[in-house]
């Protein structure tokens, strides 16, 4: 059982010029086992609702409210939201130069259950996510994220997401950059996440090449900071012929 | 006649060649056994304007002193530990002093104490040399050679504990094609201080890596200098410091490529927490023109745990051949990576366990590198123990 309600959020960033709006109002609610599918052209503010639902720090949340089965999850640290349910898979993953993947999953799973996991089944766990990622056995002694190619970092943040097995995910443009096999591969990996019993999803792209793969039961088009509109699966396949220009016009013309 | 004809040619071949110290380091003052030709330091010399001399506590005087650190080794079959003259020394071939306090303690220390591993000699165990200071009070010169024959494959580890005002050179001779691995750990009481020169000379086709780790003492300077006795040799210098408050911890680090064909690499990582913590890094590489082909990097990276810390990182790079596979230097220093830590936050990792996750792999990154499984795991305990002490406790 999970639902995620963003309501009316409004988000800014500090410039140099004082503090400038990315998000002006966006209110989306994912419940109980449903993926949505956000779209929208670069610079439209959709990577910073996913960070900001994150908690990361560069982002003021000057309005509106984020719950997680109602609890607040803006008042909450940012390691407290992970604990309550939420995952992030990042474009772009952060180097941690000598902490090894095992070292870090196994802190991950630690601290998301309060306890250490039984070492026998969770070596077992592991390696299972690792080779159905197609990742190499010994892809677990290496540095997080160091030296990754641009498709390994996407594989290991899916391998995170099917070991750590939160309550809602959000894709920050996981599909950027793979090729067609790797964009298979993970796409399979959030697909056994979410054909699990509740499990939300909050699917974040730039292209509909992913929705082929992981096909979401709504589809919003983020413009400016805002969603401009929404429908169903049949919206993706409207953008994939015509493109944003519509918007893109009609925020000009305003 | 045959002989002069002969050291005449050579003479004129070196002079052209540059072989010998015609043309030096502008920041290394030229290589001379002769006290008197590294005068008493003022503090602005560009070799101390890091280091607080007055906290050397007379060290740089030069005071004649019996007084020796306790050493406790057990040393394997077929390698030995003798004393020998000053002047001996110096026919091994060791490198001339290059500053005050390496020139004092040749010149003091009443002859040196060799560590000898003959050619084509394998060991398998680390030979571990305990130098043990007997109090903060004593003066001690400190003179050593560690010889390590052709093709032979040798681990010596240097471990300085207890206390004292020590300043020692340390000549580390490595034959054709060996493979030595040395580390200098510093893991003195509050009140030592430790002025070292570590002084490498590598053979034709040799390896040879240096860690120098410091934790402890109230002033530690470090020299590691690294010169080639003929092309093919490379050497891998590295360094992981941990200064608390009011420590000052110095590394200087001189490679001076002399022949062509030479490797280098620095690699020193520091980090510092608490009021008047003090670090400094100098590195140094000289390319001379006869250095051809050679490849060299220098890096140093610090990590700033607190305020009211001081970290100084100096890379030089003074280059005489263009001719060269590559040479570079990197030098940072920063507080915590807020994107590092907001990744293991975001994964259900609290700020605590973060902070130890981010400082352990900045370490471990180093010390994986040194090749000593007990070194390492003994370094790994100390920087864990160095970070529940003092950078987690304010956040528990």
């Amino acid at each position: 059982m999970s639902t995620l309600e963003i309501k009316d959020l409004h988000v800014s960033v500090k410039t140099d010029d004082g503090p400038k709006e990315i998000l002006k109002g966006v209110t989306l609610t994912i419940k109980d086992g449903e993926t949505h599918a956000i779209m929208g052209p670069n610079g439209s503010g959709k990577s910073t609702l996913a960070y900001s639902v994150a908690g990361h720090p560069k982002y003021d949340i000057t309005g509106g409210s984020v719950t997680l089965d109602g609890a607040d999850v803006l008042a909450m640290t940012v390691d407290e939201r992970a604990r309550a349910g939420l995952f992030l898979a990042m474009q772009y993953p952060v180097e941690v130069p000598g902490v090894s993947v095992s070292n870090f999953l196994r802190t991950a799973k630690t601290a998301l259950d309060g306890e250490a996991p039984k070492l026998r089944t969770w070596v077992k766990d592991v390696n299972a996510a690792l080779q159905q990622l197609n990742l190499d056995p010994t892809f677990g002694q290496r540095s997080v994220n160091e030296g990754f190619s641009g498709g390994e970092k996407k594989r290991h943040e899916v391998a995170q997401l099917e070991l750590l097995n939160p309550k809602v995910a959000i894709l920050d443009e996981t599909d950027s950059g793979l090729d067609i096999d790797a964009l298979k591969i993970v796409s399979e990996g959030v697909n056994r996440f979410r054909a699990q019993e509740g499990k939300g999803v909050l699917l974040i792209t730039h292209y509909t090449r992913i929705l082929r793969y992981i096909e979401p039961d709504f589809v919003h088009v983020f413009v400016d900071g805002k969603i401009a509109d929404q429908g169903g699966p049949e919206l993706a396949e409207a953008l994939e012929a015509e493109g944003y220009d519509k918007y893109l016009t009609k925020t000009a013309a305003v | 006649m045959t002989t002069t004809l002969t050291d005449a040619a050579r003479e004129n071949l070196e002079a052209g060649l540059e072989v010998k110290h015609q043309i030096t380091s502008h920041l290394n003052p030229p290589p001379s056994y002769d006290v008197a030709d590294h005068p008493l330091p003022v503090g602005r010399e560009e070799i101390w304007r890091f280091t607080p001399i007055k906290r050397l506590r007379g060290l740089l005087d030069g005071e004649a002193s019996d007084a020796e650190l306790t050493w406790d080794t057990t040393l394997p079959d077929g390698v030995s530990l003798t004393r020998i003259s000053t002047d001996e020394a110096r026919e091994l071939g060791e490198l001339a002093p290059n500053d005050r306090p390496s020139a004092l303690a040749v010149a003091l220390a009443g002859g040196a104490r060799l560590l000898d591993v003959p050619a084509e000699t394998e060991l398998d165990e680390p030979v571990v040399l305990r130098l043990t200071g007997q109090g903060a009070d004593d003066l001690v010169w400190g003179h050593v050679v560690l010889r390590v024959g052709a093709f032979s494959k040798a681990t010596i580890v240097l471990v300085h504990t207890g206390s004292a005002r020590y300043a020692a050179t340390t000549s580390v001779l490595v034959g054709d094609g060996a493979q030595v691995n040395v580390v200098s750990l510093q893991d003195w009481d509050d009140d030592a201080v430790h002025l070292g020169r570590d002084a490498i000379l590598v053979g034709r086709d040799a390896t040879v890596r240096h860690t120098s780790v410091s934790f402890g003492g109230d002033v530690v300077r470090m020299h590691a200098n690294v010169e080639y006795a003929a092309p093919g040799g490379e050497a891998e210098l590295l360094g992981l410091y941990f200064a608390d408050a009011g420590q000052h911890l110095e590394h200087r680090l001189f490679a001076d490529h002399n022949q062509p064909r030479t490797k280098s690499n620095v690699v020193y990582k520091g980090a510092l927490q608490g009021q008047g913590a003090h670090t400094v890094w100098i590195g140094n590489v000289l390319i001379r023109k006869v250095a051809e082909g050679i490849e060299t990097y220098e890096e140093n990276r610090n990590l700033v745990l607190t305020d009211g810390c001081q970290a100084d990182s100096v890379p030089n790079l003074e280059i005489e051949t263009g001719e060269i596979e590559g040479a570079g230097h990197a030098s940072a220093t920063a507080r915590f990576d807020d994107e590092q830590l907001f990744y293991l936050r975001s994964r259900g990792v609290s700020e605590k366990e973060a902070r130890r996750l981010v400082l352990h792999g900045f370490f471990q990154d180093l010390i994986r590198k040194v090749g000593v499984p007990e070194i390492e795991e003994r370094l790994t305990t100390t920087v864990e123990a160095e970070l529940a002490k003092n950078v987690l406790k304010d956040l528990v």
